[in-house]
């Protein structure tokens, strides 16, 4: 069987339906939820603030601290028990290094930010997800920062390239499939993350991350939207 | 050829690209990369003259020399007290600046300043690693007995003092509750429970009407139904 048609109607680069808001969490001092199709990421960032014990504090900047979280009922598969495992600890470290390079820590010195994803619904793509939530959660914490963030999973199921995979895709069973995360940081147009998992060409791949590239410029226009959502309420604003 | 692409106060996403070309001048929190002019964090645009500046709206407190804050004591030693600013570094408060009069050495320190006691303080000094020093010598400085501590939104001060502290004494007047806005978004309330209760209903109705016009009017209103007189200008 040769895979001619996405499962759900899709187009190949065409993401899931997202929706973004910000500020779903009111203790937090940053939060934000993002959505892709049935994956549910929330983030919340508490930060800069104090950070002990002692010796983890960096004199020059502060440091990034990011904890993946699926909630136990968030997902049917096996991987899904509560606590954390040796996945949620990689992903926490991927997400981590997809953060840091737009965040402007030298300010904060001797102190932490802390980002915590929690993810209640997951269907594939929960690592994005969750990247795309912090991102936003971060700008909302008023942290100084040089870009977003942006990241979907791109991929190749059967000779097909394609853009955000569900669960049915990473799963195909009839040919080769790849799943490959990318984050980006949309003004420099620069990767954060890239990870593959599965079997792809060289020139697969160039071509489908510059697919993922256009799909994380959709994704920046729903995230920008939310933070702007947040804050332009109507009626005039005087400083 | 120099473009302008934001308006005045409007709101803006870090990274996103402000204006084009040299003419522009990168304020506080943006930052230049190559011929264009980035937004370096969540704000509202201020343009004055040349210069792009961003207004932070959201985030923890940013200690700043100058101001006036309230802070809890968390820990006492030889030089003086430490301090909780609410913000993500500690203060300190040396003897010599503690007090009006002298402190004699190797006086118990928790007579003037005990642990968990709140306390009204000036900045006077922010150093790069962020060591914050304080002082109580000024007026209006002093230590906070009884009342109630409030937590606002830093960014959402300015609103709760008003115009030349106009809210903030509409407030005393109709409750007649002493009140201390600190810098640091924490605020002071003490009076009749009642009243103390009203007043932080009445704040939290500024944090979240902030942006409209008409704010004072509207606050003025509010407190004159809840305590049931009318309120002088």
């Amino acid at each position: 069987m040769v895979y001619k048609k996405r499962l759900n109607n899709r187009g190949f680069e065409e993401t899931r339906p997202m929706e973004a808001k910000v500020g779903v969490i009111k203790r937090a001092d940053g939060s934000a939820y993002f959505k892709f199709g049935n994956t549910w990421a929330y983030a919340a960032v508490y930060g800069p603030r104090n950070l002990y014990p002692k010796f983890l504090q960096d004199p020059s900047k502060g440091i990034l601290r990011c904890n993946y979280n699926m909630m136990p009922f968030s997902s049917s598969s096996e991987r899904v028990r509560p606590g954390s495992s040796r996945r949620a600890k990689e992903i926490s470290m991927v997400t981590e290094k997809a953060l840091l390079p737009v965040l402007n820590l030298e300010e904060y010195p001797n102190s932490v930010v802390d980002v915590f994803i929690e993810l209640p619904e997951t269907e594939a793509g929960s690592r994005t997800a969750g990247i795309n939530a912090a991102a936003m959660a971060l700008a909302d914490a008023g942290l100084l920062m040089k870009d977003l963030v942006c990241a979907v999973s791109v991929g190749r199921v059967d000779d097909k390239l394609l853009v955000d995979l569900d669960y049915s895709e990473e799963s195909y069973e009839d040919g080769p499939v790849a799943d490959i995360p990318i984050a980006v940081m949309p003004n420099s147009n620069k990767i954060t993350l890239l990870q593959t998992d599965g079997l792809i060409s060289k020139e697969q791949l160039k071509k489908v991350i510059e697919m993922g590239k256009d799909a994380c410029n959709k994704v920046y226009a729903v995230q920008k939207k939310a933070l702007k959502d947040k804050y332009n309420i109507k009626g005039d604003i005087d400083v | 050829m120099s473009k302008l692409l934001v308006n005045d106060k409007e709101i803006v996403v870090p990274g996103e690209v402000l204006a084009e070309g040299m003419d522009n001048l990168p304020g506080i929190g943006t930052y230049r990369d190559g011929d264009k002019i980035l937004g370096g964090r969540l704000g509202l645009t201020n343009i004055d003259g040349r210069t792009i500046k961003l207004i932070p709206l959201s985030g923890k407190y940013a200690p700043k020399t100058g101001d006036t804050i309230i802070c809890k004591v968390i820990d006492i030693n030889f030089s003086g007290w430490r301090v909780d600013t609410n913000s993500a570094y500690s203060a300190m408060l040396s003897i010599k600046d503690a007090t009006s009069s002298y402190i004699q050495k190797g006086a118990d320190l928790t007579q003037y300043y005990n642990l968990g006691e709140y306390i009204v303080a000036n900045i006077t000094n922010v150093t790069s690693q962020k060591l914050i020093d304080i002082s109580m010598r000024g007026p209006g400085l002093h230590k906070l007995k009884g009342g109630r501590i409030i937590e606002v939104s830093p960014y959402k001060v300015p609103r709760i003092i008003g115009k030349q502290g106009s809210m903030v004494s509409m407030l005393k007047q109709a409750t007649g509750c002493k009140i201390v806005v600190g810098q640091n978004g924490l605020v002071w309330i003490e009076g009749d429970p009642d009243k103390e209760l009203l007043v932080e209903k009445a704040i939290r109705k500024i944090e979240h009407e902030s942006h409209l016009s008409g704010l004072t009017d509207s606050i003025k209103k509010f407190l004159e139904k809840e305590t049931g007189t009318k309120l002088g200008d």
